[in-house]
């Protein structure tokens, strides 16, 4: 295994999570509900059901963390490589591979996992493996 | 007052994802290039989500309320099947090739990216097919 340390950033990405789990705890004993982006952003645009308002206020704070974070330190700027067509090949992949398993990274991954939910665990066992073998193929069969 | 604790949670978890560096795509396809030179950093934050998820959430199944005394909407589907499998496989694919996620795709649309936007539309698309189709069914 070849690992790249000249990018290797621990420290943050562990505090990073650690808030991740934090507000994942707040709207559990806030709201109740689990913080599954997909499943928040999917719900948001059934406006018949009653508990769409802490979706929008959720995904209204996912939106302006950036603005917030830039008033305080410099906005890390992101390097997104893939181009138009892959991105949208890429995001009906995601739009509807979420839904149909029920969860993301998020949903599964982090809440899932949390609640030591097997299901879960299958879901991000298999998204990762399919994570890394299409990133195989990109990066050393196609390029 | 349960939409502020919504909104503080969307925010807190925006930042997470920016501070994590999940909301970089570049990284997040370094971790998945496991077979080549490897960025093993988004291992560290979801452990450290799930080390502060563990403890949160057997609390409040325990406590069975949430602290305003309202009640718990988690989950409770339990069966392993060909559709979790399918679905999980199909939003693996998408992660890989542009190294987005939902948080961090609307993380990213909340910077002003132009990209950003093209794949959280496209990933609307997708979730709007898969209603279509299971009304349809």
């Amino acid at each position: 295994m070849d690992i790249n340390w000249a990018v290797f950033t621990p420290w943050s990405s562990l505090l990073g999570g650690i808030m991740i789990g934090l507000a994942s705890a707040l709207l559990v004993f806030t709201n109740g509900r689990s913080a599954g982006i997909s499943g928040i952003v999917a719900g948001v645009f059934n406006f018949k059901r009653p508990d769409w308002s802490w979706r929008l206020a959720f995904l209204l704070g996912l939106l302006v963390a950036p603005v917030s974070y830039s008033l305080f330190f410099a906005l890390p700027e992101p390097v997104i490589e893939s181009s138009m067509v892959g991105l949208v090949v890429a995001g009906f992949l995601v739009g509807i591979g979420t839904r149909i398993g029920g969860g993301c990274t998020s949903g599964h991954g982090v809440v899932g996992l949390s609640r030591l939910s097997i299901r879960s665990l299958a879901a991000t066992i298999t998204f990762m493996v399919s994570g890394f073998v299409i990133v195989y193929f990109m990066k050393h069969v196609f390029s | 007052m349960k939409n502020i604790y919504a909104l503080l949670a969307g925010l807190i978890f925006g930042l997470g994802l920016i501070v994590s560096g999940m909301a970089n795509p570049e990284k997040v396809i370094g971790f998945l290039n496991i077979f080549g030179r490897w960025d093993p950093s988004l291992a560290f934050v979801m452990g450290g989500a799930i080390f502060v998820g563990v403890f949160s959430f057997k609390y409040i199944v325990k406590r069975e309320k949430t602290l305003l005394g309202g009640s718990l909407h988690l989950s409770n589907e339990k069966s392993i099947n060909k559709r979790l499998i399918f679905g999980s496989l199909i939003f693996g694919l998408g992660w890989g090739v542009a190294g987005f996620c939902p948080g961090p795709a609307l993380v990213s649309l909340g910077m002003g990216s132009l990209k950003g936007a093209l794949f959280v539309i496209a990933m609307l698309a997708g979730m709007l097919t898969f209603k279509l189709v299971q009304k349809n069914n």
